[in-house]
């Protein structure tokens, strides 16, 4: 379990987090969703330890991230940040090589290149995996680094908006790698833009806005248009189609 | 290889054997140590500020050595080598550490802003080296450091320095892993457990020590740093581990046909191979930065 205890953060004079706290459970895919500027990307950067924490305690499995080692951590949980390199001239599968550093440390044992050409094949990299990244599509580079940090092979997965870029085939496709991974008992946390891929796939949803907790619970629960409109102070409507929740935010109100 | 035949036995048809291991060896051994060692200064100066238009010639380091020299030349004449040696490298290290202070917050997208700023900062260093040499009479010893250096000084005795500079690159290799891991941005080193701090001290201390090491035994050699990694990258691409040790290989042949090059043009006299590669240099930058990247 990831707990998130009286986080605050500001950038500059600016708050984006005010004394956050909550629980992500383990086991389960996380849908951390809200309007821009709701502070998700910073508290999953935080609890990545991307950002240096201001004020604030946040434990992964028990253990305070602000004093583990970094490289124990990165055996633990693997994280993909909205910043990636698009200039750069490595090949998917060397990129994606990089994923096993925590274990090999530049030295890879067989069973790095096991986990490699994994991570590749359930992207769909396998046949690009000689190409330059700077050669590919934003949405190929983007499952690039989906791929290498699936390859981490953390028990928490953070990803902020893995989907951006990707057409609808590709976003299903990570959605359900997603699912196959927390049925093999791993944990996820994942930034989502579009709330029907949250309410479709998530387990649990967390719902920000202005850098608190606005809403928190299982799909069913958050997925209606009282709870939604609130948060995105927007009115809409929301079907069920075969049993799940679908959000028509599209409409014209 | 037939390029270090030829510089070995270049001129004199019967060349003696005191010749040969007081300067043919020592000359050849100094072109190619020195290519190889600036070629993968450039890389890992491009790793650290993630750009591909720079090199330590045009980031403040050289200048920044050559600051530091003229201070304990002035200081301290009678100064031991490895004394002027150890605080080049640190004024080195400081100017460029200012640099990479100066880049942080410039916009990532703008790419042509981090060398412009470089060739500022490096404009505003050197004029405060140039006009330190100005008032103490100290430009024509200047005028090598920055601007032409030359390997024709280089005998048996005065350019076993530059070994420690091939050291440097022999460490940028051991680390090449995590300086590719670096280019790649703060939060993916972070995230695979690696301290981006860490990685760019490693970078700024190899990259300061050979700039100083080859100012004060050659001086600057200019474009050797930027045209080499970018060709090799583009060819090869990015994967350090791999590509290192064919870039400095390929730095090493650069300067050593420029040095023959430099001794056949005008023959029996010679140009300062810096001349040589500044002309060369320019016109493959400019032919690199025409056929532009690939893609974006």
């Amino acid at each position: 379990m990831i707990e998130v205890s009286h986080l605050h953060h500001s950038i500059g004079r600016r708050p984006i987090l005010r004394d956050l706290s909550l629980r992500l459970p383990r086991g389960q895919i996380t849908a951390l969703i809200g309007p821009n500027g709701a502070g998700k990307s910073t508290l999953l950067s935080l609890i990545g330890r991307l950002v240096p924490l201001q004020q604030g305690r946040i434990t992964l499995n028990g253990a305070d991230i602000a004093t583990t080692p970094s490289r124990d951590l990165s055996r633990r949980m693997a994280i993909l940040s909205q910043h990636n390199a698009p200039g750069s001239r490595l090949r998917v599968a060397e990129l994606v090589a990089f994923g096993r550093w925590p274990h090999s440390q530049g030295r890879p044992a067989p069973e790095d290149a096991g986990h490699v050409a994994a991570a590749l094949e359930a992207m769909g990299l396998s046949p690009l995996a000689h190409r330059f990244l700077d050669e590919l599509s934003g949405g190929q580079r983007q499952r690039a680094f989906i791929a290498m940090t699936l390859a981490q092979g953390a028990e928490w997965l953070l990803l902020d908006e893995p989907l951006a870029a990707l057409d609808m085939a590709h976003a299903r496709g990570v959605m359900a790698q997603l699912a196959a991974l927390r049925d093999a008992g791993k944990s996820v946390v994942v930034v989502l833009h579009d709330v029907n891929h949250a309410a479709v796939w998530a387990d649990h949803i967390v719902a920000l806005k202005d850098g608190a907790l606005a809403a928190e619970g299982p799909p069913a629960q958050l997925c209606t248009p009282q709870v939604l409109g609130a948060l995105y102070d927007m009115p809409l409507q929301v079907m069920q189609v075969a049993g799940k929740p679908l959000i028509l935010h599209h409409l014209p109100g | 290889m037939p390029l270090a035949l030829a510089s070995l036995l270049l001129g004199v048809a019967d060349l003696g054997a005191q010749v040969f291991a007081l300067s043919r060896l020592p000359r050849t051994l100094a072109v190619l140590l020195t290519g190889a060692a600036l070629a993968i200064a450039g890389v890992v100066m491009q790793q650290l500020v993630r750009n591909r238009f720079v090199e330590p010639g045009t980031t403040g380091t050289a200048e920044g050595a050559a600051l530091g020299l003229l201070a304990i030349t002035l200081w301290a004449p009678g100064a031991a080598l490895w004394l002027k040696m150890v605080v080049a490298s640190l004024s080195a290290m400081a100017a460029t550490a200012l640099f990479l202070r100066l880049i942080r917050n410039l916009p990532p997208r703008e790419v042509l802003l981090v060398p412009l700023v470089g060739i500022v900062f490096s404009g505003v260093l050197g004029a405060l080296v140039t006009f330190i040499g100005w008032q103490t009479d100290l430009l024509q010893m200047i005028g090598i450091w920055l601007m032409t250096g030359e390997f024709s000084g280089v005998i048996a005795g005065r350019y076993e320095l530059l070994w420690i500079a091939g050291g440097a690159a022999a460490l940028a290799w051991a680390a090449a892993d995590r300086f590719a891991i670096l280019s790649l941005g703060r939060e993916a080193a972070i995230g695979l457990g690696l301290s981006p701090e860490a990685v760019m001290r490693l970078g700024l201390v190899v990259v300061s020590v050979t700039m100083a090491l080859v100012i004060v035994t050659v001086g600057m050699i200019p474009f050797v740093g930027l045209v080499v990694p970018n060709i090799v990258s583009r060819l090869l691409g990015d994967n350090l581990r791999a590509t290192l040790p064919v870039t400095a290989l390929a730095g090493a042949a650069l300067v050593l046909a420029c040095d023959i090059l430099a001794r056949l043009i005008r023959y029996p006299y010679e140009l300062p191979v810096g001349t040589v590669l500044g002309v060369l240099g320019s016109g493959l930058f400019l032919w690199l930065l025409h056929r532009g990247p690939a893609r974006g």
